[in-house]
């Protein structure tokens, strides 16, 4: 009798599979997926009215407050993707399942690409819906029809980004606690940037420095730029430039947490 | 021991037992004090060009615009993280001993709202200095800053009622979102970065007749050294502390027959 020839997967089918598993447990659990869009939307509404009378200030860049704001779902929806993708790999570590994939041929890599599947699927749903959703609520895209593709090719990017640091604190860490307290500092760098106002208004000069030194302010600044301005060459290249450079930093970093965590395991 | 003695125990222990777990465990008292804080940063330094718009009219500024703001926020969320203590004494079954050993279990809620206006005092004190520090301009008399510091206090004894009455039912701390986005909601459908008549489209319709409006248009008003709407602040404290009275003691009973 011979014995089956053993297979192994190839890297792709590796991460296939993996990034199958984590975009099945965001659909099969509602709350994963309804939280993340709904919030940021619902923020948006109220946002848009609370702050309407700002666009009233002499050198405010858009004549609705609903057409700067929109930028803030997309920075949002990726701050939860991070978190939610992140809790997923923690509780993945604390039952043991990481564990049980380091005893199989699968690839470091592998595993990682596979675990931000589920980060990316939420970040490519919610940013088509928030997109969707101005363009039904009366936001003119400025960029036009091309602009919007970029748009979500950018929102994308920077949840992928985010997803990655969530990556790495999970593995880092390895509890869902530890990810859950890194949820302030994600909003802190958001209220603390460029998000609400324009950089150039902002009246204290600490808050704009902080503002100009934060990099979710260049990112927002991107999403923003294809809605109310145009094709704005710099505004793009430097969120695409920063989002490729966290993606490069923390793609790194997990990739080190991980092999550490294998290793003590 | 007569009753209101034995409703008295009760809750002065539960309230030491709050007051201390949340002054010796900085992962509880410090969520409590830094969001508020930070949410006055955010807002004050960042949206401070808002009050540059024509007709905003609020003459202390919006550094005190904000912290009315902040102020019942603070409050009403200090509530809300001591609905998160009931349900975790639950999940640990430290609520349920209590109940068994507690002669009179009303005194139990009392006991957690106690221990929520204390957190509440505290964190307001906190926040209150932060802004004086940051250059807030405080118009109003000391009675005036007494009478906002009771509103902050209705404000935190109520959400501390509607919180409660959800941990008691629910008694997981899966509730969270249950005790929180009400709320949540209910702040953010208030003028909370311009005064009402600046705030445009359908959430102007519903601050309009959001009693959280009321309170914040108070809180301003007792800031700025013009009382305002103050009247009608304590008749919607009033109804909504009655009612959650109601719901915390139906959560009691929800919970005494969960057993």
């Amino acid at each position: 009798m011979s014995a089956a020839p053993a297979t192994t997967a190839s890297t792709l089918t590796q991460v296939g599979l993996l990034a199958g598993r984590a975009v099945t447990h965001v659909l099969r659990q509602p709350a994963q997926l309804v939280f993340p869009i709904a919030f940021p939307l619902v923020l948006l509404a109220v946002n848009a009215s609370g702050l309407d009378a700002a666009t009233q200030l002499r050198g405010f860049p858009s004549a609705s407050y609903l057409d700067f704001a929109l930028a803030i779902p997309f920075m949002q929806g990726a701050l939860f993707a991070a978190l939610n993708g992140g809790q997923d790999l923690a509780r993945d570590i604390q039952n043991g399942f990481l564990d049980r994939l380091a005893l199989t041929p699968m690839s470091g890599g592998a595993l990682i690409a596979g675990q931000l599947g589920g980060a990316l699927f939420m970040g490519i749903v919610s940013a088509v819906l928030y997109l969707v959703v101005g363009v039904v609520l009366g936001v003119g895209i400025a960029s036009g029809v091309a602009g919007a593709l970029v748009l979500l090719v950018l929102a994308i990017t920077i949840s992928f980004a985010f997803a990655c640091f969530g990556t790495f604190v999970a593995l880092r860490a390895g509890s869902g606690e530890a990810v859950q307290g890194f949820f302030p500092l994600f909003f802190v760098l958001l209220f603390l940037s460029s998000a609400f106002f324009p950089r150039d208004l902002i009246e204290h000069d600490w808050f704009r420095t902080v503002a100009t030194y934060n990099p979710v302010s260049y990112m927002v600044e991107g999403i923003r730029s294809l809605v109310i301005a145009g094709w704005d060459g710099q505004a793009l290249a430097q969120a695409f430039g920063i989002s490729a450079i966290a993606i490069a930093f923390f793609l790194a970093l997990s990739s080190h947490a991980l092999r550490t965590r294998l290793v003590r395991t | 021991m007569s009753t209101l003695a034995r409703t008295r125990s009760v809750a002065l222990a539960v309230a030491w037992r709050g007051i201390h777990n949340s002054f010796t465990n900085p992962a509880i008292l410090l969520p409590s004090v830094l969001f508020p804080l930070f949410f006055f940063v955010a807002f004050a330094g960042g949206l401070s060009a808002v009050q540059n718009t024509p007709d905003f009219g609020f003459p202390s500024g919006y550094s005190a615009f904000q912290f009315a703001f902040v102020c019942i926020q603070a409050a009403a969320f200090g509530g809300v993280f001591t609905g998160f203590g009931i349900a975790a004494d639950f999940e640990s079954g430290f609520a349920r001993r209590l109940m068994l050993a507690a002669p009179n279990r009303s005194g139990i809620v009392i006991g957690y709202v106690i221990s929520a206006m204390t957190r509440a005092i505290f964190v307001l004190s906190v926040v209150f200095i932060a802004a004086l520090v940051s250059g807030m301009h405080v118009d109003g008399s000391l009675a005036n800053m007494l009478s906002l510091i009771a509103l902050a206090l209705a404000v935190s004894a109520t959400a501390t009622l509607w919180a409660g009455g959800v941990a008691m039912r629910m008694r997981t701390m899966q509730a969270g979102p249950v005790m929180q986005m009400p709320i949540f909601i209910l702040m953010f459908l208030a003028p909370v970065y311009v005064p009402l008549p600046l705030v445009a489209g359908w959430v102007h319709d519903v601050a309009t007749v959001n009693p959280i409006t009321a309170m914040l248009e108070a809180a301003r008003g007792f800031i700025s050294g013009e009382p305002t709407k103050v009247a009608i602040t304590a008749a919607c404290l009033a109804g909504m502390f009655a009612l959650g009275v109601a719901w915390a003691r139906g959560g009691l009973r929800a919970a005494a027959r969960a057993g």
